[in-house]
């Protein structure tokens, strides 16, 4: 089993004890791990998905804009910030994956470890009162 | 390849009647391999007792450091290559974000730290900024990779044709992890030690003051046997001893841990002068 990057896993350890909802993925934005409090908002545990590809959890969310029309996954700030390697923030409604529909507010940055590796991305996320 | 420990003690020189098994020299490990490749693991106090017994200067040293802490390169411009003219004194470490191994080496390496600098110690000195992933040293085969300290650190795989050493004398793979161990690929430096034929590792706590220096970048004794077997490494060495353990308290602590843990792969204490032969 190959082992992840030390940066990669000193931003899990940190998202472990963080109150606040966080998601990592790869380079190619295959999900390595969100922590409990992003748990609540996606509507199921890691645990439970594990890893998943960047297809799958780009749709399998069914992010939508604030007008209702779906989101492509190019537009996602996560995916943005992984393509242009720039920090990016978006706020849209996804469908948890314990259905229920979730407005949220999400920045997200790439992850460039030592020597300019650049390593994945990580998404801040947060659900948006109505 | 031979192995030969010069430096056992972690953070500072812990000499004195309490300390003459363990040594009280900080990190350095000789190794040798069997076409003559002469690497040194870093360059705590340790190394200058190691350079007085070079019969003959070294053509060349490659010196491989794992970071710049103190108790890693303190004996650097002890060692007697470094001062000897017509040695090639290669020396490997890691650059930060944004200083250079040249510039945080100096840092040490001039006045007022030091009366010298770095550039006038005699011998042909050759700095590397040490690559993420492999390179060559002679006979070795060499992964370096970065792993859980404060600042930036590597640990080193040392591969020859029918052996593995690996060196990661400070590491706290335990750090953020409410259940050590987690699963091999999110531990901190499990690919440098999986399978290795010898593993020095970070030991330097017991699991109370671990509890009291969470961060400070080091493992307990347990912690080191828990990383060890899920690396599923054939020996153990304990390594990079807190000054205040003496001799007695560290035959305590290891073979507790021994004892306790009943591990699959051997233990052996890491003492200065320790020697180790592996491969044919």
């Amino acid at each position: 089993m190959t082992q992840k990057e030390i940066e990669v896993i000193l931003a899990r350890q940190l998202a472990d004890y963080l109150a606040m909802p966080i998601f990592i993925v790869d380079p190619a934005g295959n999900l390595l791990f969100y922590n409990e409090p992003a748990e609540r908002i996606l509507g199921m545990r890691f645990g439970e998905t594990g890893e998943m590809p960047a297809e799958r959890w780009s749709t399998v969310f069914e992010p939508k804009t604030e007008d209702g029309d779906a989101l492509e996954p190019d537009s996602l700030p996560l995916m943005i910030a992984l393509t242009k390697l720039h920090p990016a923030h978006g706020s849209f409604w996804i469908h948890g994956l314990d259905g229920v529909p979730r407005h949220i507010a999400v920045s997200a940055f790439p992850l460039i470890g030592q020597a300019d590796r650049f390593l994945g991305g990580v998404a801040f996320f947060w659900e948006i009162e109505e | 390849m031979k192995v030969k420990l010069w430096g056992t003690r972690g953070s500072l020189p812990s000499p004195g009647p309490e300390t003459t098994r363990y040594g009280g020299n900080t990190c350095c490990v000789e190794v040798l391999g069997s076409e003559g490749t002469l690497l040194v693991l870093d360059a705590g106090t340790g190394i200058r007792r190691f350079g007085a017994a070079i019969p003959t200067p070294p053509k060349r040293v490659d010196v491989l450091l794992t970071h710049l802490h103190m108790d890693h390169i303190q004996g650097l411009a002890f060692f007697a290559p470094f001062r000897t003219p017509g040695v090639e004194v290669h020396i490997w470490g890691p650059a930060s974000a944004s200083l250079s191994l040249s510039t945080r080496l100096s840092r040490y390496l001039s006045p007022p730290l030091f009366p010298l600098f770095l550039r006038e110690m005699g011998s042909t000195m050759i700095l590397h900024e040490v690559p993420i992933g492999e390179f060559d040293i002679g006979e070795f085969r060499v992964d370096a990779a970065l792993v859980c300290h404060p600042d930036t650190t590597v640990g080193y795989r040392i591969n020859a044709s029918d052996c593995v050493l690996t060196y990661i004398p400070d590491h706290e793979p335990a750090l953020g992890v409410r259940d050590f161990p987690l699963k091999s690929d999110w531990t901190s430096g499990y690919e440098l030690a999986e399978g290795a034929n010898l593993l020095i590792h970070d030991s330097q706590y017991t699991h109370e003051e671990y509890r009291e220096r969470v961060g400070f970048g080091h493992s307990s004794m347990a912690q080191a046997m828990q990383f060890a077997d899920l690396s599923q490494v054939e020996h153990l060495v304990p390594f990079h001893h807190d000054p205040a353990h003496g001799d007695e308290e560290l035959d305590k602590l290891i073979s507790q841990a021994v004892e306790t843990t009943n591990p699959d792969f051997q233990v052996t204490p890491g003492k200065e002068g320790a020697t180790f032969q592996l491969g044919g």
